[in-house]
């Protein structure tokens, strides 16, 4: 099991340099402008893009950018030439707010989902899952920016049910924080739900099928201990992995849309903010962060993974 | 679809308490082809304590009886007639809660793959003893007690450190051990054994059947065995039921099928076991053609397309009944005279056996 | 029986999804971008202005012109939904098919080759498969806005709609070419394969004309859920600003321009968004009604 550890955090590491390498190259290699010119942003003066080259070193080896890149990203020296402030900070302010959003939202997401999908798989071809299926379509047919933007200005403005947007810290007032957080959470989960729900279904229906269900029902077991002991566990492994895919992407920022309908001001919207004035410095760390995030959260699932499957541990 | 026959009281020798009674079971699926159906009228008795093998090909509808017998065959899509009698409870109407009861405690079922059967994922201590807590309010600690003496009984060493194994740490016998265990958990009166050895090496099968009548002889279980191999069958059957395309062709004591085979189909399956005590045959013998598909079987006697005794009367469903007055319970479905079977099922001097019939490609 | 109905009910709701916007020029009484911003209408009788005094544009009209209302430069927004729509769908379509290319080309030499090739391409996929879909997205937008992207020869200008293209249907590549390199794996051995390479066939006329024929269905269902979720991406992106540019026309701008003013002129965000979704959803339940036709699975289990 170590073995299996070390090797995992190993692959995570190889991984993490490949992408640190393959985000440098988007922004500094492959388009086809200065990226002195493009680290400056709309607008830019000349001296700042002169400033911008000598910093960055412009002019050197492929290999000597993509370290003097690493450098400055990874020692808190990199600054917005538009805002002129330094980014890391600026993230660090967004992370509390990005994963209040993301944990609950995944959380909330995972109960709906396994109680909608395992549901329909248990009265499938019936109105409940005619009706749930649908459901679940209509949700991953929606763009959570719209959906959101409209929950927020319908029942967050005109109806005063929820705020009308924003954030409220936890350490100021739980429950206000909590408040805030119920239509982000919602409008982030209804696509989500809608993916896992229809998965954890086909999966469930492909395990119901499976000898050693037969064999649970062949010893007299109740169908409720069947579903939930036998069916479910089983079920549920190959989500997990996706499922951590998913979370991950949210805590890094990947919920970007949801952040910035309801002006959450978290990782991702910092990144959305960046965009109109073409700043790439934020973009280029908030899409590392992510990177980081996803893989790292990666690696903790396949580990897990192996603790739940035992047969895993074996490879 | 086959013509309904008329339905015969199989004669039962007098007095004696059957455990189990079925009568002109009958089980159809609706399939996008039509109504299948797969066991087409089959009657048969068991009692405490005796062996009965259900041999026959794959498709005969011998798993469908049997776990039909344990209601795993209920669907929306499958259809069921006639009656299983168990110790006063009819099995086949049941309604899911009585089911529950009997499944596992009165009636336990052994699988053939023992792989696919013990879910991977959790310990097999676990899975024995989830079975006997449904059955018996039996504490954490007792329950753990006797899990191991059972496992102990089939023959796992090191029970109590096996208990926290997970199925893919066994072999392949080992598993199907387990198997048995959990079966024998709670001490039911029936065992149905659904082709149990044939995912197995041929020296672990003679282990598990060996174990399987030293469990019957010390627990005093009927056993209901399915299997596809006579060879099986010979050193552990009490009595055999030979089905073919959904019904019984031939039933009798272990003795009589073997030594006094009625049907053809059973002279086919008797001439294509390869004797070591014989001259090796120039091809293996075997049965000519292929089974019917459910769907679409011969009128009549269902084996008349491969059958070359086949005459005019085969064209009427033979009864399944005793057709020799000395041996009320050897019965079979064949339309031949007792002179003309004795004849016909000697295909070389002492050997029984079917000559192929001619033209008998499906 | 009932499923025939089913799939002619769908295929005839996506139909209208997908023609309507590329016949937008036809259909159109005025250009996407044409300002009416002091034109008075006829309706009922009535004059109503276009847009109003105090600068909200009129809703939706339910008649001829400004069908579905105009936006606040006068812009007709039925025409804008048709055009845009061009856009999306186009983008959607291009990219989908894009990622396809892409995805069988990799996944294909992947599973058929195995040993170096697999593992490179392997890595490659599981490093585009490590960014957020959304930020990744953002993140090429940004990097490619100010000049544009130069491949060989080719040079794409930072406002051309190949860039969301690009864009869009290279970051979809790992989701696709992962279920076809697993494919590709079991299918290289089976029987027919074998038999190809013993009568002397060399890898690629195998791959071509043994392996790729028996991917089609699952390369169909797959890319009817592609051009699915290009659309929402492209949407998200270009709400973002990172994927079309003004004036060009696309549901997500136009839901952008929207959400502002959403208070005084609801319709501006409701009306393509409503569209994108029954798009969006036709071209899910199409799918999903494709992969059910396709799914060997559906037969009953007979016992042995």
């Amino acid at each position: 099991m170590a073995r299996f550890i070390i090797r995992r955090l190993g692959q995570m590491v190889f991984v993490m340099f490949a992408v640190s390498v393959l985000v440098f190259l988007i922004f500094n290699v492959i388009p086809n402008s200065d990226p002195a010119v493009r680290m400056a942003g709309r607008q830019a003066s000349e001296s700042t893009i002169q400033a911008i080259n000598k910093e960055w070193g412009f002019d050197e080896s492929l290999p000597q950018q993509y370290i003097t890149t690493m450098e400055k990203v990874f020692t808190g020296d990199l600054q917005s030439y538009i805002t002129q402030l330094p980014v890391n900070e600026e993230i660090i302010k967004g992370i509390p707010r990005t994963f209040s959003l993301a944990i609950g939202a995944a959380l909330l997401w995972m109960f709906v989902a396994v109680c909608f999908g395992l549901y329909s798989a248990v009265k499938a071809g019936k109105f409940a899952d005619r009706f749930l299926t649908i459901i679940a379509l209509i949700g991953i047919s929606m763009p959570v920016f719209w959906i959101g933007a409209l929950m927020n200005h319908y029942l967050g403005f005109k109806l005063g049910w929820f705020p009308n947007g924003g954030y409220v810290e936890f350490t100021e007032d739980p429950v206000d924080w909590f408040y805030h957080l119920i239509l982000p959470w919602t409008a982030l989960a209804i696509l989500f739900i809608g993916f896992y729900s229809r998965v954890l279904r086909s999966n469930v229906l492909d395990t119901i099928n499976e000898d050693y269900v037969r064999t649970a029902r062949a010893k007299g077991l109740s169908e409720r201990q069947i579903l939930l002991r036998h069916v479910l566990r089983n079920s549920m492994i190959p989500i997990i992995t996706l499922w951590g895919l998913d979370f991950g992407a949210v805590l890094g920022g990947g919920a970007i849309l949801t952040e910035t309908v309801f002006d959450l001001q978290g990782v991702g919207q910092y990144a959305a903010d960046s965009i109109g004035q073409l700043d790439v410095p934020p973009v280029l760390a908030v899409t590392l962060f992510a990177a980081f995030f996803i893989v790292a959260l990666n690696a903790v699932v396949d580990i897990t993974y192996a603790i739940l499957d035992p047969r895993i541990r074996l490879q | 679809m086959s013509t309904p026959e008329a339905a015969t009281e199989p004669p039962r020798p007098a007095g004696d308490e059957h455990l189990l009674s079925v009568h002109d079971l009958r089980v159809s699926f609706a399939t996008e082809d039509g109504l299948v159906t797969a066991v087409d009228g089959v009657s048969f008795d068991l009692a405490a304590g005796e062996v009965l093998a259900v041999v026959g090909e794959s498709g005969s509808g011998k798993s469908v009886t049997a776990m039909t017998l344990m209601g795993l065959t209920r669907s929306p899509n499958s259809e069921f007639e006639g009656t299983a009698h168990y110790k006063g409870t009819e099995l086949i109407g049941a309604n899911e809660d009585d089911l529950r009861r009997v499944r596992g405690a009165e009636i336990a079922m052994i699988f053939q793959d023992p792989m696919t059967s013990l879910n991977p994922v959790l310990k097999i201590g676990g899975q024995i003893i989830e079975q006997i807590q449904e059955h018996e309010a039996l504490p954490d600690q007792q329950a753990r007690e006797r899990a191991i003496e059972l496992l102990d009984k089939v023959g796992i060493p090191r029970a109590r450190d096996r208990l926290d194994s997970y199925p893919h740490e066994f072999s392949g016998g080992m598993r199907q051990r387990v198997m048995i265990a959990l079966a024998l958990s709670c001490d039911p009166s029936i065992l149905i054994a659904d082709e149990p050895t044939t995912a197995l090496d041929v020296t672990i099968q003679a282990q598990i059947l060996q174990r399987i009548r030293e469990l019957r002889d010390e627990t005093g279980a009927a056993v209901i065995l399915v299997t596809h191999d006579l060879g099986v069958v010979a050193d552990i059957a009490d009595r055999i039921a030979v089905m073919y395309s959904g019904r019984i062709v031939e039933q009798g004591t272990l003795d009589e099928i073997f030594y006094d085979p009625q049907h053809p189909y059973t002279w086919g399956l008797l001439g294509s076991i390869t004797r070591v005590d014989r001259p090796r045959p120039e091809r293996l013998p075997a049965i000519a053609g292929l089974p019917p598909s459910l769907g679409n079987r011969p009128e009549g006697c269902h084996f008349r397309p491969r059958c070359p005794h086949e005459f005019a009367k085969c064209i009427e469903v033979p009864p399944l009944e005793a057709r020799q007055d000395k041996r009320p319970a050897h019965l079979d479905r064949c339309w031949l005279s007792a002179q003309q079977k004795r004849e016909l099922r000697e295909v070389r001097p002492g050997e029984i056996g079917l000559e192929k019939k001619a033209g008998a490609i499906q | 029986m009932i499923r025939a109905i089913d799939y002619a009910r769908e295929a005839l709701c996506l139909a209208v999804c997908v023609a309507a916007p590329l016949w937008a020029n036809k259909v159109a009484h005025t250009t996407p971008t044409e300002n009416h911003l002091s034109d008075t209408i006829q309706i009922n009788g009535e004059t109503k202005n276009v847009v109003g005094l105090d600068g909200v544009p009129i809703g939706p009209t339910w008649h001829g012109e400004f069908f579905l209302g105009a936006d606040p430069n006068g812009r007709d927004i039925m025409v804008r939904l048709l055009y845009g729509g061009r856009n999306s769908l186009m983008i959607g379509i291009v990219a989908a098919f894009l990622t396809t290319i892409l995805s069988i080309v990799f996944g294909v030499i992947a599973g058929y080759f195995r040993g170096w090739s697999d593992s490179i391409i392997r890595a490659g996929l599981d490093v585009i498969w490590s960014f957020p879909v959304v930020i990744l997205g953002v993140a090429l937008g940004v990097a490619l806005a100010l000049g544009g992207i130069k491949l060989g020869p080719i040079e794409i200008s930072g406002d051309s709609l190949w860039v969301p293209i690009l864009i869009i249907g290279v970051v979809y590549v790992p989701y696709m070419a992962r279920p076809i390199r697993g494919q590709v794996l079991s299918l290289r051995e089976k029987e027919f394969v074998e038999a190809s390479r013993a009568q002397g066939a060399g890898p690629f006329r195998i791959m071509f004309t043994e392996v790729v024929p028996n991917l089609t269905s699952t390369l169909l269902v797959f890319f009817t859920l592609l051009i699915a979720n290009a659309i929402l991406l492209e949407a998200a992106l270009s709400f973002l600003g990172a994927g079309v540019r003004p004036p060009n026309p696309s549901w997500g701008t136009m839901i952008d321009d929207g959400i502002d003013r959403i208070s005084t002129a609801p319709h501006l965000t409701i009306v393509p968004g409503v569209m994108l979704v029954l798009t969006v959803l036709s071209l899910n339940v199409f799918g999903d009604g494709v992969r059910d036709a396709l799914d060997p699975r559906a037969k009953v289990r007979l016992e042995r």
